[in-house]
């Protein structure tokens, strides 16, 4: 076989196996959307979004788990941006790229991000809850049981470990961006380095800093593993009112309708509902971060 | 000959293990300018960045000898070197302005050093565009992104900046090398002006520029200071073979 026709045969496989895969992507996504559309398109409504569940789940709406779905987002966005974000500054600004403490700490990020959700759950559960709730109750409750139990603060800050190094490296990504020449230009005016990180690194990286955080809410939104045993509630009469509250989430909505439910053919357009809420959060929420990220790109060229 | 602003004994440097800049020795004359020529990685920019100590920020540097400043050494301990680089501005090779706008980009230094009365500012930002002759193209605009203006005029914007700031001493590291030949003149003419309040050290590589701007020429070649001296001399009648060799073009 002449080296001309191995060459155009390599390339042949390579580009047919390429577009073999983007189809059945696509497909996979088309079906999903579209199945998830014809199940759930009857209940989805303005109702379905703002009332409660009702009749066992088998009737009402799915407002307890937006709300909580949104409150463990927020309250996790909040611990997790700044501490990745200074995590971020110190490892490309501060750190020598051979210092014990950058790699210890790159590797520990690149660590936790292969770590198991449910993993992250059942440590929520030891430490914060066992460990940090009980510790508090004894200290300043003399016993009385009030943190040592699942709640929202619990599982957002287990939720917050989860998301901490999708906003690290998106953070640091983003600094990375910022061009030499600009710091050397305000150190060279007589900047300190922190006025230069504050007046035009991180001004030069506020998209990323948004993109990271955007990614890690919608990983957030998305994950159930880590919330099991740390603060989602099956089913509540009320709306949480303080983060030693439990509350509903969106996920495990799902699945607690799909494999709880006494009636679970009953509960079927809720699921699809319930679903199709779901995707399109987080679709929304990746495809902004998509579009923030590609205009940083762009500036970057 | 005028009072030495800065004066360097036996400044040596290393990467790491490779040697840079060779035991140079040089002094370098007050509200003159001083061209700095040499081929490219003689060492010429990593000594004028010693000068603001711009390599302190670059890993595995390691410099041995003294650099004084109106007598000070600058690599002393006790030196603040921040205070230092609002002493010695800089202008670098690639214009390099802030993503702000016009007026934001010349406020930036006093902003940092505590002023922020708009009117004073005000008049900083106007002296300092009009003292880099720049004054008149962006007066209508000033708060307009600088990343809207040209090569050659954000240069002098960079340069405006650098002024803000009321420097003694300019480094400007080939502050011409990317731009076209009506944009180099301006800023040339810009160099000359300057020299009246300010001790200008210029790197350059176009050895035209450095006959046409400089009083004194220092020739690098390898890491060492070869010659050093008037820049009339040093293209007319240069004392050493290689220097002559170097500006007749017979290499570099």
């Amino acid at each position: 076989m002449s080296i001309r026709i191995k060459n155009k045969l390599i390339g042949g496989t390579i580009v047919a196996s390429s577009a073999f895969s983007v189809v059945l992507i696509i497909a996979v996504i088309i079906i999903i959307l579209i199945v998830t559309i014809i199940g759930g398109k009857e209940k989805l409504s303005w109702e379905f979004l703002t009332s409660f569940p009702r009749e066992g789940m088998m009737e009402g709406g799915i407002f307890p788990a937006i709300y909580g779905t949104a409150l463990l987002v927020i309250i996790m966005s909040i611990a997790a941006v700044p501490f990745g974000a200074i995590t971020a500054i110190y490892l490309s600004e501060y750190a020598h790229e051979k210092s014990w403490l950058a790699q210890t700490i790159r590797f520990a990020v690149r660590t936790l991000a292969t770590v198991p959700s449910i993993i992250f759950g059942l440590f929520g559960l030891g430490f914060f809850i066992q460990f940090v709730g009980t510790g508090m109750d004894k200290l300043f409750l003399g016993g009385q049981l009030r943190w040592a139990q699942p709640n929202l603060l619990w599982a957002s800050l287990t939720m917050a470990l989860l998301t901490l190094p999708v906003v690290i490296v998106s953070v640091e990504e983003a600094i990375r961006t910022v061009p030499r020449e600009l710091r050397e230009a305000s150190l060279a005016l007589g900047a300190t380095k922190w006025q230069t990180i504050r007046k035009v690194v991180i001004p030069g990286s506020i998209s990323g800093i948004m993109t990271g955080t955007i990614l890690a809410v919608s990983r957030g939104a998305g994950e159930v593993a880590p919330i099991l045993f740390t603060g989602a509630a099956y089913s509540l009469a009320t709306l949480p009112t303080s983060i030693s509250d439990q509350f509903m989430n969106l996920g495990y909505h799902i699945y607690v309708m799909s494999t709880q439910s006494s009636n679970v053919d009953k509960t079927l357009p809720i699921q699809f509902a319930t679903t199709l809420v779901l995707l399109m959060l987080t679709f929304t929420l990746n495809l902004s971060a998509v579009l923030i990220r590609s205009r940083l790109r762009r500036r970057m060229k | 000959m005028k009072e030495i602003k800065i004066v360097t004994r036996d400044l040596t440097l290393h990467y790491g293990q490779k040697m840079a800049l060779n035991s140079i020795s040089i002094g370098i004359p007050e509200k003159e300018i001083t061209a700095f020529i040499g081929p490219s990685g003689c060492g010429k920019s990593t000594f004028l960045r010693c000068l603001n100590r711009m390599n302190d920020l670059i890993p595995g540097v390691h410099i041995n000898g003294e650099i004084l400043i109106d007598g000070l050494d600058i690599y002393q301990k006790k030196i603040d070197v921040v205070n230092l680089r609002k002493k010695i501005g800089m202008v670098f090779q690639k214009s390099n302005p802030f993503a702000k706008s016009i007026f934001e980009n010349i406020a930036y230094g006093p902003r940092i050093n505590g002023i922020n009365n708009m009117k004073k500012l005000t008049e900083i930002v106007e002296r300092s565009l009009k003292n880099a002759a720049i004054w008149d193209e962006v007066k209508d605009r000033l708060h307009d992104s600088a990343l809207g203006l040209s090569g050659g005029q954000q240069q002098r914007l960079c340069i405006a900046r650098t002024l803000a700031v009321e420097p003694e001493i300019i480094l400007m590291d080939e502050p011409a090398s990317a731009l076209d030949p009506l944009s180099t003149s301006k800023i040339e003419e810009l160099i000359f002006e300057l020299k009246k309040n300010y001790t200008i050290v210029i790197v350059t590589h176009n050895m035209q520029q450095a006959a046409r701007v400089s009083d004194y020429t220092a020739f690098f070649y390898l890491g060492e200071l070869i010659e050093h001296g008037r820049t009339r001399k040093i293209f007319t009648a240069p004392d050493i073979k290689q220097t002559e060799e170097y500006i007749t073009g017979r290499f570099g």
